[in-house]
């Protein structure tokens, strides 16, 4: 990826290895200050580990990271925010307690009213940490990685496990953080979450980096204008040709086509019964299933 | 170094401590309830098989100790012989309870004493008289009783429920915690603050010795008052050398803790090395008369020091400058199993 300005965070020639397997493969790139960077990829395709390797949290076994250009010193775990995806919070305290403590650990930190505020946690500050709920318990994490006003923060997985409302209040605070100008790492396996959030997404399969840009010119890319789902029996009898690109998945056929009027002659020609058919337009899962044959959580 | 965050870390396991109900009241119930266990089960005496004493005899072969006692004691099984070079050293075990009665072979009439608190002794002393089938009195002179302050078994026994406690508190209350710590991912959330390791080792430290002085203190007024101990030598030593033990048993928990995310194996090594500890450094019983590779090894442990050091300031009355071994000992150990647990501490293996 080529950018203007200067990465915020660079990393080149990154291998991490855990015995005989693989998990990050050689992997570099750049991100530029003040936006949103996600990480888009399947369970165990290598997000975490490399996005650990890029918080210096983990050592690789090869390569090297930047930050600034430099590498990367003391001052760095100063002016970084980590939301991990999953970690434990200190027992037998409150939420408010929690942040207090965090808050002694940094040179320059947070207004803890103004954090509170931010996160929406007013309500909780007095609770302990293990009677809060899950999206409660997310809006924590998220304030314990902005307490010291981070310049670039890690969010991994953020909103895993979270119920449609609790995803959309932790996506407005992460939107809150980005008009900071504040620069965002994010890994997911939401395609809807790297496609509300990032400004730049990369694709990462197998440890490797297999695509990278806007979510928009990812999809122009590497789609063919609209999605036709079918059930997988309906279309049994179809393969790919000039009208369609033919994705069949265990649970639904996809059909990328790029007319689609002539491309539901095609199918009513074919006899296919389209009282199951349903159309969209294609997304960053489209994106990984052409470019990797797979679902994104298959 | 910042103290400022030594002192978050030191504030938050305080809380987590104080507030964890059932671990705090379990902290003081437990040594509480061994203390009262065993003075009623006891009454002041100790549970093992008869320990006598000789002096002037030149062996501890058996045999050869045999031909020490009158010949109608030589056959008793029940009866382990210890050799002593003098009759200070013998003394001085008969009143700590390490042996039950002192005999001195030059006779007949042979010499013997026993401790009056102590009812084995009573008991051995009624044994040994009524399986004479000779003349007792010409056999056996009891000499007088010792004429120093007897220690009852349970001032004995008391400052090794202390220690003890002491020792699982500092090893479960480090090491247990924070590999618990590092399972669940609170580690790895510190990591990625500017906390360093040595501030954070230093913070568990601190933590740990403010609650065993808290707990200490409690539990030593609370039976202090109900037993009535009496306590010879001066509280500012004890104290420093409960602060040197606490010490050298929280550094070792910290080797324990530095490494690991499997709570089974933290809690299988930490009982390979509490349990040994807790007979070896003579807790419940003295290991007088063991072998001599038995009690080479209690010598490693910190508990060993620091029982009987503070067993010499509580029952003897000894000062510090007469604790030297014990006091370096303790601080050598301190500073061996810090540095270790600190080159060895991971946040996150």
């Amino acid at each position: 990826m080529k950018t203007t300005t200067a990465p915020i965070l660079e990393c080149r020639g990154i291998i991490q290895r855990y015995g005989r397997l693989t998990a990050v493969d050689d992997l570099s790139l750049a991100v530029p200050p003040g936006i949103c960077f996600g990480l888009l990829g399947p369970n165990g395709a290598g997000k975490t580990t490399l996005i650990e390797i890029l918080e210096d949290i983990i050592r690789p076994t090869a390569g090297e990271v930047f930050y600034l250009g430099k590498p990367r010193t003391s001052l760095f775990r100063q002016q970084i925010g980590i939301m991990f995806q999953q970690t434990a919070l200190l027992a037998f305290m409150t939420v408010q307690e929690t942040l207090a403590t965090f808050h002694k650990l940094f040179d320059k930190a947070y207004d803890l009213e103004e954090l509170i505020r931010l996160c929406h946690l007013d309500d909780i500050r007095k609770q302990l940490n293990d009677k809060i709920s899950g999206g409660q318990r997310q809006r924590l994490l998220l304030a314990l990685a902005l307490i010291n006003q981070p310049e670039l923060l890690f969010l991994d997985e953020p909103s895993t496990g979270l119920d449609p409302q609790a995803r959309r209040n932790l996506w407005d605070i992460v939107h809150q953080v980005r008009s900071q100008g504040k620069t965002i790492i994010l890994t997911t396996h939401y395609m809807d979450e790297a496609q509300h959030l990032c400004d730049i997404v990369s694709i990462m399969d197998h440890g490797r980096i297999i695509a990278t840009g806007s979510p928009q010119q990812l999809i122009a890319r590497h789609t063919r204008g609209i999605n036709i789902t079918l059930p997988p029996d309906a279309a049994e009898a179809i393969t790919s040709n000039a009208i369609f690109q033919v994705n069949r998945l265990a649970d639904r056929v996809v059909l990328q086509v790029t007319d689609l009027n002539r491309a539901i002659q095609a199918l009513l020609e074919a006899s296919v019964d389209l009282t199951h058919m349903s159309v969209q337009s294609p997304t960053l899962e489209t994106v990984f299933l052409n470019l990797t044959g797979r679902k994104l959580r298959e | 170094m910042r103290f400022r965050r030594i002192w978050a870390m030191f504030t938050a396991r305080n809380r987590e401590f104080f507030r964890d109900r059932a671990t705090f009241g379990w902290n003081f119930l437990f040594p509480f309830l061994l203390v009262v266990g065993f003075a009623i089960i006891f009454s002041g005496d100790s549970p093992q098989e008869f320990k006598v004493g000789l002096f002037s005899c030149p062996t501890q072969d058996p045999a050869a100790a045999a031909a020490c006692v009158p010949p109608e004691l030589a056959g008793i099984q029940q009866i382990q012989y210890i050799h002593f070079d003098h009759l200070e050293q013998g003394l001085e075990r008969l009143k700590h309870h390490k042996i039950d009665l002192l005999l001195h072979k030059e006779g007949p009439p042979f010499r013997y004493w026993i401790n009056e608190t102590a009812p084995k002794g009573q008991t051995l002393e009624l044994v040994l008289v009524g399986s004479l089938t000779d003349d007792g009195p010409r056999l056996l002179s009891r000499q007088e009783a010792l004429n120093v302050r007897q220690v009852r078994y349970i001032d004995w026994l008391f400052p090794g429920i202390i220690g003890m406690n002491m020792m699982f508190s500092a090893l479960y209350g480090v090491g247990f915690v924070v590999v618990r710590y590092r399972k669940n991912g609170v580690l790895k959330r510190l990591q990625a603050t500017p906390l360093t390791p040595f501030e954070y080792l230093s913070a568990q430290m601190l933590s740990r010795l403010f609650v065993l002085a808290f707990s200490i203190t409690v539990l030593w007024i609370g039976c202090h008052f109900i037993f009535d101990f009496t306590m010879e030598g001066s509280y500012f030593d004890l104290v420093i050398v409960f602060l040197l033990g606490s010490l050298s048993l929280i550094a070792l928990g910290l080797i324990i803790a530095a490494r690991g995310t499997s709570e089974e194996f933290a809690n299988g090594v930490l009982n390979f090395i509490t349990w040994p500890m807790m007979f070896l450094s003579e807790v419940w019983f003295s290991i007088e008369g063991a072998p001599d590779w038995v009690r080479g090894i209690a010598q490693i442990f910190p508990l060993t020091h620091l029982l009987r050091a503070v067993r010499q300031i509580v029952n003897d009355g000894a000062r510090l400058a007469d604790l030297g071994l014990e006091v370096a000992v303790l601080a050598l150990l301190t500073l061996l199993f810090l540095a270790t647990g600190a080159a060895l501490f991971s946040w996150n293996k």
